[in-house]
């Protein structure tokens, strides 16, 4: 390891730190301001110990990329009303597990065009373009539904549940198409068979959140929440950081208690939620 | 060997997680999953990484889509998180004090 490669390491280490003090102060009221305040410390300095160990000559472009992206961030967080705050959470969360499913991909592209892909890289390429699309398209319909634009109430159709495991069933084909070279599906080359991943996956997010009721959106939020932690971790193996597991790991983990301690206070079961809609496809079969 | 230790690694955070979150009270559930939310936008440290490689154009072009993602990600996250904790921190203090 190079002098570079150890001190980002080690601010990496110290943003680990900060994250961790700054969801502890989150859990008291009077504290949780502040909390929230180190986070994002820990945060800058996990991003300015990246700049170290990447090309000098892409700093314009990933300048141009988060200038864009913050002052989005900034302007739609700072404009959002109170009440919709939940739907802008969604929103936020969406294009995290977007973006470690694009990273999967273009690192991919990387591992092939080079010629070396190792055993890990083949399982958490196709697993993170899983579930950070999964819960791209899912938070996309979480918004879409709190905001009542689409999908408002509960969507179903016949055989969905059919026609989820289907789809589940495609994904793990393509996924093992991809690295085994296109040995299964021989028309699809490996880098397409990983973007079909990404299409299929995102089309399962759509299915498995649309049957649920608009007033489970927060949970399902928090679900998916959880769901892009484990996206962020899974591209830490695909890229070798320990930043992207630590981070994401934490957040999975925590996003998993939270949605159960969020499912309690609100009186609704975590299992009678995410089974609403084979609950709703039978109570739609036997009207029918 | 890389692996066993990250895999060690990912054990001991997942373990971190699920003691970080217990008792919490209702009030912070939404601010929790909001900070959170926006401390996943770690993805962007992925991002800048990914996106610094070279690649075709549509490579550069999912990078850069990566990297815009994870920014908006992290500065909404960070800043939603920071008006929600603003809003309800004035009224928690007064009903300390009556109690």
């Amino acid at each position: 390891m190079d002098l570079d490669t150890t001190l980002t390491f080690l601010a990496y280490l110290v943003a680990a730190a900060l994250f961790i003090v700054g969801i502890r102060r989150l859990r008291n009221p009077e504290t949780a301001r502040s909390g929230n305040t180190i986070a994002a410390f820990g945060m800058v300095i996990a991003l300015a110990a990246t700049l170290f160990v990447i090309e000098f000559q892409s700093l314009l472009l990933i300048g141009i990329a988060v200038a864009l992206g913050g002052f989005l961030g900034a302007l739609s967080a700072e404009r959002v009303q109170m009440t919709a705050m939940p739907q802008m959470v969604a929103a936020y969360n969406g294009v995290g597990g977007g973006a470690a499913a694009l990273i999967a991909l273009s690192e991919f592209y990387h591992f092939q065009a080079e010629g070396g892909s190792s055993l890990v890289a083949d399982i958490t390429v196709p697993l993170t373009v899983l579930i950070g699309s999964v819960s791209f398209m899912g938070s996309v319909v979480a918004f879409l539904k709190l905001q009542e634009v689409a999908f408002t109430g509960s969507v179903t159709f016949p055989l969905q549940q059919v026609v989820n495991a289907l789809l589940f069933l495609g994904i793990l084909t393509l996924g093992a198409n991809a690295f085994t070279g296109g040995a299964i599906v021989p028309f699809l080359s490996p880098v397409a068979s990983v973007v079909s991943v990404l299409a299929l996956s995102g089309l399962l997010g759509v299915l498995l959140v649309i049957p649920i009721g608009g007033a489970d959106m927060p949970i399902v939020i928090s679900l998916l929440n959880a769901g892009t932690g484990l996206a962020a971790a899974a591209s830490g193996f695909v890229l070798d950081n320990y930043i992207l597991i630590i981070a994401g790991t934490i957040v999975g983990a925590s996003g998993t208690i939270l949605t159960r301690l969020m499912s309690g206070a609100l009186g609704r079961p975590l299992g009678k939620i995410i089974f609403a809609g084979i609950a709703a496809s039978g109570a739609q079969k036997k009207g029918g | 060997m890389d692996i066993l230790a990250q895999l060690a690694v990912m054990g001991l955070a997942a373990f971190l997680g699920f003691e970080l979150i217990s008792r919490v009270p209702n009030l912070l559930h939404t601010p929790l999953m909001s900070a959170t939310n926006a401390i996943h936008g770690i993805i962007l440290v992925g991002g800048m990484i990914t996106v610094a490689q070279d690649g075709p154009l549509w490579v550069k072009a999912v990078g850069f889509l990566a990297v815009f993602f994870g920014a908006l990600n992290v500065v909404g996250g960070f800043w939603v998180t920071n008006r929600m904790l603003a809003m309800f921190r004035p009224p928690v203090k007064r009903v300390k004090r009556r109690v």
